[in-house]
This record gives structure tokens, sequence and C-alpha cells, in this order.
């Protein structure tokens, strides 16, 4: 039964908005961006929100984060800054319950993607990471794959039978808009790791977008890559954001800066306590008018 | 270590402080340690012939004594205390090393030089059934992939689901049971397996049972921890940033496994499972107890007795017919056919792993 | 070209996705993972229940109904003697060589070599024993007579040595030499695994006071290695005394308890004792063969257990 619903996704029609979405959207309370979504703008694609509520991240006994509230906007880049160690990474893999992967490791508190709690009961987190996808620090092509196949993987785990015919659409369309499509046309049946680490990285983009997620977290995308592919990627999230609600961890905050609508800004007090939230607002407002004086120092480079 | 320089260092001429503390200055030359050695063999040679004792062993033995000692008073005296043990032990190790692959070298070269006198086309193309005193080993290779090939057909599927609950599922108690009794499994002795398969078959099929798939049972049980080690190994190496990159595509955790992680360590998993079915196809003990003696060909493991290489060459030396000679060839043979058994499985296995290992950073 | 939407409502899928044919191939493939381990631990356990239940009656049964009309006790004793002497023996003459070898290997060969030499240690352990009772016998035996024959009249005031030595070199100092061989291979791959990952910051450290290789190689690798070498070196008794085939063909059998290395006249081992006599036994020959091999397992399992556990308790330091 699943199947079809999910073979519902790649087919062709178009689906209403149902009123079990409505309400949804409505329950969702303080998510108000979210319901600017006009109802009839059904070909479009409509980005959705992700809200935090006083989420909490232990593993074992480590409390590695501590009570964030925060809301990553949809159709906009959320950048999550700070120094090593407070907990943004981990904070994102909550997001798509990535984070119950290590073992010992707990989530207390609440998200909520279009207003459905993804910790809810009944909820399979393996269908929480279909609709909110990632991009990992290290490109990490499957090996095994010829460059199609990466971008098909998903459909091929996952998707029932799909036609050969929508499969190579939608390979054709997620390397487009992954700015891949031009470079590898040629050699889609070549391995995907005989690829530069730039090209690696925006194939691992494309094999994100492939399965139509709802979000996309990225993980220091572009930490293990020179500036011009970095440029590159940068460019890419910006044109992503149209269809995306995007969240990026950086270390670098030019990247931040350049890259990313709000910003929001982790620290902790001192290492072995928990990570949290100091502040998020507008990548401007962060960068130029922060409220609190941690998130100056360390915008500004004076953080310790 | 060393203690600090003595007040005099001053007068010590850089030389002797690049050389180290306790050098003499001077430094032997390159060929010091083969000359030292090769003129204690000959020494050793001359000596033991003279006194009636020369034998090969004896003359390296105490070659490799003579020379290790001759070289550390050499050096001694050139080049200083420390110098010289450094050199005496280095020999030493050496000699060790050439004692220890002696055997190696001695046994290829005798395998190879016995066996080809018994190898023949009837060697491979006919039973000994009925035959005094001659005949082929054709039913003992056939029993031996067919025994080898049953093992392997249990084994498998169970060592590499074990492995994978060990590298992927596994977790608390049970996980470190089954590690704790996967190393313990390594060591049980062969015999032991043969006679665990014999009770367990004697219980349900009476007394005096003997038949391939016994014989089967009783390598598996040697088999399958050798397959759950490699397989644990090469699973360990595959990267998590893979298995985590088809989590994010909202993949199932079987799936993963079956799609991402199994395929990614195919060539190892290959690799592993050829070196253990080398490892157990010339084993002999279990096999004595289980699958027995026998002259005629029979491929059919849940039926009667079953020949294998290794039993028909102990047999072959153990009751040698009329033509003795004839027999110790076809032993030979059969040790040689064996070899080249297990060499080819470990060539495939090198071969499959270069050409198909996936590189994973 | 497809149209792709997204908007279906991501409680729908949320809701759909749980449960259902996903969740079953999770099911299906852990538990088949479980019942794998499962059997492992079950087939360990009967291999000891089988070889209890088997050997039962001849643990219970008379001396007169026993082969040899001796007790079970009195029967084994002697082959559970032999079975130590050999191993003893074997990782005694093997470990000093098992331990140059992994030194030579990682810190004495060149590096490009060193490769190939590592290659040609584990075919050692490729060839089958049958082969190394054969090249025991036929090859080994012979050039160890004359040899024998030294030690028995230079060194015959040693009990080991006492002779009179064989004439066919079918002797328990033969045994252990092609044991100590089969055995090498296993030490020596524990050896150098810990040799080559002895930290390169403490060699270097070392080297830095101006130590010499052998320095070097006394006061970091082989302090760091010590306690996985013993527990590689227990590993290779155990495989020394559970060898079954080497033995059975090349030693000359008599049944006494005796350390001497160089004669006719040697105890059997529990192993090769089943090999030789179990293809013409029947009854409760057979019961008090499989009894033996209980022994044996009870024997080798304290041996790697021992092992295991010097293994497990430096890994925790």
């Amino acid at each position: 039964m699943e199947g079809r619903k999910l073979r519902g996704m790649f087919g062709s029609q178009t689906k209403p908005e149902t009123e079990e979405g409505q309400n949804t959207m409505s329950q969702a309370g303080p998510v108000t961006e979210t319901s600017s979504q006009a109802p009839g703008t059904v070909s479009a694609r409509r980005a959705k929100t992700l809200e935090a509520k006083g989420v909490n991240l232990y593993y074992g006994d480590f409390h590695a984060v501590e009570n964030v509230t925060m809301t990553i906007e949809p159709n906009k880049v959320t950048a999550l800054i700070g120094s090593s160690g407070c907990g943004k990474t981990t904070f994102l893999r909550s997001l798509n319950r990535m984070h119950e992967l290590t073992p010992g490791a707990s989530v207390k508190g609440d998200i909520y993607l279009d207003g459905e709690d993804i910790y809810g009961g009944g909820v399979d987190p393996v269908a929480v990471r279909r609709l909110v996808g990632m991009v990992f620090q290290q490109p990490n092509p499957f090996p095994t794959m010829s460059i199609y196949d990466n971008v098909a993987a998903g459909l091929n785990f996952n998707a029932g039978k799909v036609s050969k015919g929508d499969k190579d659409a939608v390979v054709e369309k997620s390397l487009r808009g992954a700015h891949l499509w031009d470079e590898v046309k040629d050699r889609l049946d070549r391995p995907g790791s005989g690829l530069s680490g730039g090209q690696q990285q925006r194939l691992c983009i494309a094999r994100a977008t492939a399965v139509s997620p709802e979000v996309l977290l990225m993980d220091e995308p572009c930490s293990a890559l020179d500036p011009v592919a970095t440029l590159a990627i940068e460019d890419l999230i910006a044109e992503l954001k149209k269809e995306y609600t995007i969240a990026i961890v950086t270390h670098n905050m030019q990247q931040a800066a350049r890259a990313s609508d709000n910003t929001a800004f982790f620290n902790l007090d001192e290492s072995g306590k928990p990570g949290h939230l100091v502040e998020i607002g507008t990548t401007e407002d962060i960068f130029t008018r922060p409220k609190q004086k941690e998130t100056e120092d360390y915008v500004s480079g004076r953080f310790g | 270590m060393t203690p600090p320089p003595p007040a005099d260092a001053a007068v010590l001429s850089t030389r002797s402080l690049l050389a180290g503390e306790g050098h003499r200055g001077g430094t032997l030359p390159s060929w010091a340690p083969w000359g030292a050695l090769g003129g204690a063999l000959v020494f050793c040679a001359a000596a033991l012939a003279a006194l009636g004792w020369f034998t090969i062993a004896l003359t390296l033995v105490f070659g490799a004594l003579i020379g290790i000692v001759a070289v550390y008073a050499w050096s001694r005296a050139v080049e200083g205390a420390r110098r010289a043990k450094d050199r005496a032990i280095t020999m030493a190790i050496a000699s060790a090393f050439a004692v220890a692959m002696a055997p190696l070298i001695s046994l290829l070269y005798e395998v190879v030089r016995r066996g080809v006198q018994g190898l023949s086309w009837e060697f491979f193309t006919s039973d000994a059934r009925g035959v005094v005193g001659g005949g082929g080993a054709e039913h003992a290779i056939v029993g031996t992939l067919v025994i080898a090939g049953c093992a392997a057909l249990i084994s498998v599927p169970i060592g590499i689901m074990a492995a994978i609950y060990l590298n992927e599922y596994g977790r608390g108690p049970l996980r470190r049971a089954l590690t704790f009794f996967v190393d313990v499994m390594t060591g049980i002795p062969s015999i032991v397996a043969g006679l665990f398969a014999y009770a367990l078959f004697e219980l349900f099929f009476g007394p005096g049972i003997q038949m391939g798939i016994m014989g089967s049972v009783a390598l598996s049980v040697l088999m399958i921890p050798i397959v759950i080690r490699s397989a644990e190994e090469v699973l360990k190496i595959v990267p998590n940033h893979l298995r985590e990159a088809s989590y994010a595509l909202g993949t199932p955790k079987w799936k993963t496994i079956a799609k991402v992680v199994l395929p990614t360590a195919f060539a190892g998993l290959v690799t592993g499972v050829m070196i253990a079915i080398a490892r157990i196809v010339g084993e002999t003990a279990p096999l004595l107890v289980t699958t027995g003696v026998v002259d005629s060909l029979n491929a059919n493991p849940f039926q009667g007795r079953m020949q294998n290489l290794a039993v028909y060459a102990y047999n072959e030396y153990r009751s040698p017919g009329v033509m003795k000679q004839a027999s110790y060839d076809r032993a030979w043979a059969a040790a040689l056919t064996l070899i080249a058994i297990v060499m080819i499985l470990n060539v495939i296995a090198r071969l499959v792993y270069r050409r198909y290992k996936t590189e994973t950073r | 070209m497809a149209h792709f939407d997204t908007t279906t409502n991501a409680g729908q899928i949320l809701a759909a996705a749980s449960g259902g044919r996903r969740r079953r191939g999770d099911r299906i493939f852990s538990n088949a993972a479980v019942v794998a381990a499962v059997t492992i631990l079950a087939l360990l356990v009967g291999v000891a229940v089988f070889l209890v239940t088997e050997g039962f009656p001849a643990l219970t049964a008379s001396s007169s109904e026993l082969p040899k009309g001796e007790s079970f006790i009195s029967y084994v004793a002697p082959l559970a003697f032999g079975t130590c002497l050999a191993g003893v023996l074997a990782m005694i003459i093997a470990v000093p060589l098992a331990i140059a070898v992994a030194l030579f290997i990682t810190h004495i060969a060149p590096a490009r070599i060193a490769m190939t030499l590592g290659y040609l240690v584990d075919l050692l352990a490729a060839i089958p024993s049958i082969i190394y009772g054969l090249w025991g016998i036929f090859v080994l035996g012979p050039a160890a007579v004359p040899v024998m024959k030294w030690l028995e009249e230079k060194l015959g005031f040693l009990p080991i040595f006492e002779g009179p030595a064989s004439i066919t070199g079918r002797t328990m100092l033969v045994v252990g030499l092609v044991l100590a061989v089969m055995i090498l291979p296993i030490v020596s791959a524990v050896a150098r695994e810990v040799f080559s990952q002895t930290p390169r910051k403490l060699q270097e450290g070392a080297q830095a006071l101006g130590a010499t290789r052998w320095e070097m190689i006394r006061t970091t690798v082989l302090p760091f290695g010590k306690s996985s070498v013993i527990s590689g070196a227990m590993l290779g008794l155990g495989r020394a005394l559970g060898e079954t085939m080497a033995v059975a063909i090349i030693l000359s059998v008599s049944g006494g308890v005796t350390f001497n290395l160089i004669s006719q006249a040697n105890p059997s081992t529990i192993a090769a004792n089943v090999a030789l006599n179990f293809p013409e036994s029947s009854g409760l020959a057979i019961n008090a063969l499989i009894a033996t091999g209980l022994v044996l397992f009870a024997i080798t399992l304290a041996t790697n257990f021992i092992a295991r556990m010097i293994i497990a308790r430096s890994e925790v330091r």
C-alpha cells in the first residue's frame, strides 16, 4: 500500500491539497510563514517548514544539545554556525532522524515537518528521511554504482517499479538541477567515484534531490572542496532554495553570509557542557546587528 | 636512554659524535655479514666433514652461529659494542627467517618432484574400483569438490549472515557471546569437528554411518568461523558514510545492507570465501571419520561413502599395495593435486580482489 | 517528461510509510541475521553436547569392556600427555622463530619485499596437513636421522636426548618440528600485526635518542607486542594440540609416557590416536575415541580461552 503512495509521488498526476493537510498546517501554530502558500499553486513546488521545539539531544549520558527551538523556513537557506563541538551537526542530524542511528543516541523534544511531528508515534524514521534529504561533509557517491545509478539510487531502492523513461527523466532533471548534467551527460555509465571532489558533491546533491525531498540538509558540504568548487555549490544552493527548504551547517562565516537568508548561531559555555542555540535571525541581522554579545564576538572573530 | 654527553664532549671528533656513543669510528665493509656467513658455512662444512658428521642441517646451524659470532667480534673491534650487538641480532633474525622458509621451499620442491611421477591421464579419469595396485583418483577429486562444495553451501550463508549480524545489527550480550565463541570455534581441532559430525549423524542413522554430507557438516564447523572473521573484516571497512548516504535517501536498513554494503564489500567477501574453501579443502582427519574410504566414484553426498584427495593420499601412503612405490607416487600425486587446488583458489581469490575491489575512502 | 509533484502531504507519507512492506523487509533480514548468530552458538553447544552424549558410555563403562581392558582415565592419560608434549615442543620451537620472522618482515626486510615475504609465510598456513605429514615422514624424518644420532651421542646425558636414536626419523622431535612449521604462520601473523602497529612515535623517539635498530626493537616493539605475542603463542599451541594427520603419519607410537624425543617409542596424541583407530573400531571403542575427543576439545578450549583472555585484557588497557 505504501508502495502505491510512493509511486504516486513520482507519477504525473497532481493532487490537490487535502483537508488533513490544511488541518495540520493550522495546528502548527507559530509557523506563520508557511501558510502564505496559496492553495492554488499546485504545480509549483511548495517547500515545507521544519520546526524544532525544545529539542535536547544526547549521546548516551552526554547531553550534546540543549533545548533548541527554531524554525527553518521554506524556500530559504538557514545557516547553522558556531564553533566546533557546539552541536550544529548533531542538531542537523536530528532533523531527519539520522542522529538516532548512532548507538546510544537519543532525542527529547519535538520536530515538526509541515506541522507533522516527525518523532511522533507511528512515524517511520525511514519515511522521514525520504522527506528530509541530506548532503554530507565528504562527497560520498556509492562506489559500486555509475553516475546514473547514483542519481537513481533512491528510486531504485525505494520507489517500487519506476519506468525507464521516468527514471531517465528524473536523473536528467536532478543532474541539471545540480549543474552537473553538461559535465557528465556523455559518461553516465562511468563510476561516480571517477569525478572530481566538487563534481562528486554535486552528484550527491543530485542524488538527494532525485527522490524529491521536502527539505535538504547540508552538513558542511564545501569543507572538503577547493574554492572554485565551493562557489559552484553555493550558486547551486541559491538555485535550489527556489524549490526546497535548506539548512546548512558551515564553519565558514563568509559562506554563511553569502549563501544564507537566515542564520542560527550555536555555542557552548565550556567543553563538556551541552551546546545551545544563542540566537536566530536574518543573516543580515546576525552579522550586523546581533542581539547577543556572544554572537557579536563570534561573527566578528573574537570568540572564546 | 643515551646519557648526556660527557664533559669532554668537545674534544671528541664530529665523526665519532655522528657515529654515536660507544662507537669506535670505523665501519665494516658492506659485504661483511655475507662474507662472514659464507666463510663460516664453508668452514663448518669442512670441519664436520673432517669429523665425519657432515649433514646439511648441522652445517647450516653451526655455520650461521659461527658467522654471527664472527661478525659480532669483528664489528665490536671496529665499530664498538652496541653496533656489534645490533649487527649480530639482525643477522640472527634474518637467519631465523631463512630457517623458517626452508621447510616451505623443501616441501614445495618435494611435492612437485615426487608428485609429477604419479600424475597420468589415468590418475584424473578413472577410479580405483577393483584395481589392485593401480587405478586413478577421479573418485577422490570428485569427492573433494562435492564435499567442499556442500561445506561452502552450508557455511557461506550462515557465515555471512552472522557477520552481518555482528557488524550491522549486533548489540549487547548476544553480540559479545558470538564474537567470543567464534574465536573459540576457530580453535576447534579438525578431528573434534569430525567426531561431532559423526556423533550427530550416528544419533539419527545409527552406528557406522558414513556419507559425504557428514564430511561437509564437519568441514562447516571449521569453515564457518573463517568465513565470519573475513566477512566481518570486509564489512567493517565499508565506510559508514555510505550507509548514511543510503539512509538519508530514505532507504530501510536491510536494503542499505543488501544494495550498498554487500555490493561494496563484494570482492572482499568472495576472496574470504575462496580462502576459507582453500583452508578446508585439504582437511583429512574429519573426513577419515565421517566420509570413510572407498575405491569407486560416488558423487552423491547423501548416499554412502565418498573418497576425497586428502584421505586418498593418506590411504595410499598407509596401506600401499604390492607395488609400494606406485602407491607412494599416487599419494604424492594426490598431494600435488591438492596443493594445486589450494593455490588456484588462493590465486583466484587474489585476482578477484584486485579486479573487483571497490575503492573506498 | 514526467511531471514531479510533491504536494502530497507530509503527514500522509509519514503515516503511510510506517508499517507495511518496508518494515517487514527489515524484520525478515534482521531475524535472518539473528538466526545465523544463534545457529552458530547452537552449533558450538551441539559439538559439546554430542561429544558428551556419545562419549558418555565410555566414561561409565567398566575397564574390562573398554579396548585394552583399562579404565578410561588410564587410557586417555598417556594420550593427553603425548598431546601436550608434542604441542609444547612445537610451541617452544615455533615461538622464537615466529617472533624473528615477524620482526624480519616488519622491521628489517626492505619495505618493498616485506609484503611478498608475508605472503610466503602465509602460504605455510595454506598447505594441507596431510602434505606436512608426507613431507615429515619422507623428507624431514630421514634428514633428521643423523642429527638425532649426533644428539644422542653428544647430548645423550639429557633425558630428552637419551635415545636410542630412531633410525627411521619417526620421533617426537620430528613431529615437534613439523608442528612448529605448521603453527609458525599463526603465531607470526599475530606478532606481525602487533609489531607493525607499534606507535611510530615510540619508535622514532627511541631512534631520536640514538638507539640502534635492535635497541629500538627491544625497548619499544617487543614490550608493546608482548601480550599479543603470548596470546598468539597460545593460539598456535591450541592448533598444535589438535593437529591430527601430521602426527598420525609421522609418529611411531608405543603408548608409554616418556620425555625422550628421539627414540622409536613415543606416546601417541589424542587426535592421532582417533585417526589411526577410528576406521577399524566399532561399538564401545568408538565411544571411547569420542570421549578422548571430548578431552581434546576441553584442552584446546582451555588453551584458546586463555589466549583470548590475554587478548581481551590487553585490548582493554
